[in-house]
C-alpha cells in the first residue's frame, strides 16, 4: 500500500465524489485539488465554478492558486463573469456541488466561520468570515463538506451560523426559504459522514483506511448515528496520488 | 473624501485593488472611514492600524490561506475598536446591484435561515406571487468608490481585462466614483471596441492615469501579485505585531511623495518580472 497523508487523502476521497459532465463551486486549497484530480479521471467534463468569477478554468500543475481570485485560478477559463453573476448561476440552480471547508461544523453540517464565544459584535475569537461559504451552502444543489476531522471542529451546535446546512433538521431549511440544496456529506480524514434523510443528522457512511468507527465517534462532539450499511473506504491508490502530487509538486496545500 | 464617509472598494481581495487611491486616502489621514469590500486584503489592516476606520462590511478578511487569520482584524474586531459587519460575499453583491438598479433590495434566496441574516438586519419578504419567503437584501449606495481599471479614454469610459470583479455595479452604485487607469486611450479607440466599455464615462467623477497602480496586488495580463511581498508583511506581524504595520504605513504610504517613488521601492525589475508571469497565465 502507498503511503500517504491526511491531506492526500482528504483530496483523494473528495475527488471520488464528482461525477462527470456536472458543475462544482470549489475554493482553494483540497477542495481545488480533489476537483482538478477529479477532471483528470473519472470527470473529464467537469466544470470548475470558482468565487472569483471564473468558470471552466483548468488548473496548470504546480501552479495552484493561492485564492479564488487571481490569474492562476483563472488559467484557460471559459468565462470570465463578475462574481455576482458566477454566484447567480448557482441561484439559477446550475451547480451541482459545492466543496467547502468549516472551521466549526454541528450535527446538522451547519457550518461557522464567523466567530467563536462572545457577542457577535465582540466575539471571543473572530474568523475570516463566510467569503462565499454561505452563497454555495444556500445555493448548490448538493454540499460536500471536506474537512479535517478534529473534536473541537465537530460541535454538537455550532456557536455561529455562517452557512446553513439542515439548520435545525426536519425540513427546517426548506421552511427558511431555501429551495433545494442540503449537505449530502462529509468527507473528513477519518472517515464519510453523511446525513439521516429524515431527521437530517449526521451519521457514519465510511470508514477510511487506518481508521475505525470508535476513533470516529472519539474524535466527533456529538453523538453520530450509524447508516444502514458502513463501508469501508478503499485507500488512495498509487495512480491517484502520483496525478494528485504532479498538482501540487510544491506541497502548498498536501503538506 | 469626508471624514466618516462610506467607502466601496474596487477589485477584490489581493487582485485589480486600487492601490494608488487607498495609498493616498490613507495619507489624507481621513477618519471614521467604513470600508466596504467583498474580500478585504490587508489595505483593511493598514486603515486599522493608522486608525482610519471604524466599521468594515465584508464577506471575508485576511490576504489568504497560507498567510492564516489576520491578528491585526482580530485584535481591532474582538476589542470592539472596529466593527466587522459580515453579508455573504453574493449578498453584498447584489446589494451593490440593487443600488446600481436604482432599486431599494432585490430578492435572493441566499443568506437565508443562516445568523448572517441578523449582523446587517436582513429582512424576509413573501414573493406576491407564490408566497414563498425571499431574502430582501438592501441596496447599499456608497459614498464613494475607488476603483482601478485597465484603461480609459479621458471622458472617463472604463474598459476592464479579465474578471470584471464588481466594478461596474460598484460605480453605478456610489456617489462619487475615482478611477485609476493602467491606461489612457485615445477617444477612438473607446469607439473601435464599446463593447468592451463596462463603466460608462458618465458616472466617473475622476480619473487619474496611474500604471501599476494596483501593485502590489495584481492586474490581469499586466502583472501578477507580488506574493513574497505579501509573505514579508506578514512575517514582520507575526514578529512585531501593529508596529511592523505602523512601520510599512510609513515606509510605503506616509514617506513616499508619488506613487512612482512608492514604485521605486519595488524597482523595475520587479515589477517586470510580475509583468512576465501575468503574460505566461492569460
Amino acid at each position: 500500500m502507498s503511503e500517504y497523508n491526511a491531506q492526500e487523502l482528504l483530496a483523494v476521497v473528495a475527488a471520488r465524489e464528482l461525477r462527470d459532465d456536472t458543475t462544482v463551486f470549489a475554493g482553494v486549497g483540497v477542495p481545488l485539488l480533489a476537483a482538478a484530480l477529479a477532471k483528470q479521471r473519472q470527470a473529464p467534463r467537469l466544470t470548475m465554478v470558482i468565487e472569483g468569477g471564473i468558470i471552466g478554468p483548468e488548473i496548470a500543475p504546480g501552479r495552484l492558486p493561492i485564492s479564488t481570485n487571481e490569474m492562476r485560478a483563472a488559467f484557460r477559463a471559459t468565462m470570465l463573469p463578475a462574481i455576482t453573476d458566477a454566484f447567480l448561476f448557482a441561484q439559477r440552480g446550475f451547480v451541482d456541488v459545492g466543496f467547502m471547508g468549516g472551521a466549526q461544523i454541528d450535527q446538522f453540517g451547519n457550518i461557522n466561520t464567523s466567530v467563536l464565544g462572545g457577542d457577535y459584535w465582540k466575539p471571543k475569537v473572530r474568523l475570516p468570515g463566510t467569503g462565499g461559504a454561505n452563497d454555495i451552502a444556500s445555493l448548490c444543489r448538493e454540499i460536500i463538506i471536506v474537512t479535517a476531522h478534529e473534536k473541537r471542529r465537530f460541535v454538537p451546535k455550532v456557536d455561529f451560523i455562517t452557512s446553513p446546512g439542515w439548520l435545525a433538521g426536519d425540513g427546517s431549511r426548506g421552511r427558511a426559504g431555501l429551495l433545494f440544496g442540503g449537505v449530502s456529506r462529509v468527507v473528513t480524514t477519518l472517515g464519510t459522514l453523511g446525513f439521516d434523510p429524515v431527521s437530517r443528522r449526521m451519521r457514519i457512511e465510511a470508514v477510511h483506511p487506518g481508521a475505525t468507527i470508535d476513533k470516529i465517534r472519539e474524535n466527533t462532539g456529538f453523538d453520530l448515528l450509524d447508516a444502514p450499511e458502513i463501508s469501508a473506504t478503499p485507500a488512495p491508490t498509487a495512480d491517484e496520488l502520483a496525478m494528485l502530487r504532479a498538482l501540487d509538486p510544491d506541497r502548498r496545500f498536501l503538506g | 473624501m469626508s471624514d466618516g464617509a462610506h467607502v466601496a472598494i474596487g477589485g477584490i481581495l489581493f487582485s485589480r485593488t486600487p492601490m494608488a487611491l487607498i495609498r493616498e486616502v490613507l495619507r489624507a489621514r481621513r477618519r471614521g472611514l467604513t470600508l466596504i469590500r467583498n474580500l478585504s486584503c490587508y489595505e483593511a489592516e493598514l486603515f486599522m492600524v493608522a486608525g482610519g476606520i471604524e466599521r468594515i462590511v465584508t464577506a471575508w478578511m485576511g490576504i489568504g490561506l497560507p498567510w492564516g487569520v489576520s491578528k491585526i482584524m482580530r485584535h481591532h474586531v474582538e476589542s470592539g475598536n472596529v466593527a466587522f459587519e459580515e453579508w455573504s460575499h453574493l449578498a453584498l453583491g447584489l446589494r451593490f446591484r440593487a443600488a446600481a438598479m436604482g432599486l431599494p433590495f432585490l430578492p435572493s434566496l441566499t443568506m437565508l435561515g443562516s445568523d448572517l441574516m441578523a449582523v446587517g438586519g436582513m429582512k424576509t419578504l413573501e414573493d406576491p406571487y407564490t408566497g414563498a419567503t425571499l431574502a430582501a437584501v438592501p441596496a447599499l449606495f456608497p459614498d464613494v468608490a475607488l476603483l482601478h481599471v485597465h484603461r480609459a479614454d479621458r471622458f472617463g469610459n472604463c474598459q476592464i481585462d479579465g474578471y470584471p470583479h464588481m466594478d461596474a455595479d460598484i460605480a453605478r452604485a456610489a456617489t462619487t466614483v475615482l478611477v485609476t487607469t493602467e491606461e489612457i486611450v485615445p477617444e477612438e479607440e473607446t469607439r473601435k471596441h464599446p463593447d468592451r466599455t463596462v463603466i460608462p464615462g458618465f458616472a466617473v467623477d475622476a480619473l487619474v492615469h496611474v500604471p501599476f497602480g494596483s501593485y502590489p496586488h495584481e492586474c490581469y495580463g499586466l502583472y501578477e501579485a507580488d506574493v513574497e511581498h505579501f509573505d514579508e508583511y506578514a512575517k514582520g506581524i507575526d514578529a512585531r505585531g501593529a508596529d511592523a504595520v505602523s512601520d510599512y504605513l510609513e515606509r510605503y504610504v506616509y514617506a513616499p511623495a508619488t506613487f512612482t517613488d512608492y514604485l521605486d521601492l519595488f524597482g523595475g525589475e520587479r515589477l517586470a518580472r510580475q509583468g512576465k508571469k501575468a503574460r505566461e497565465l492569460t
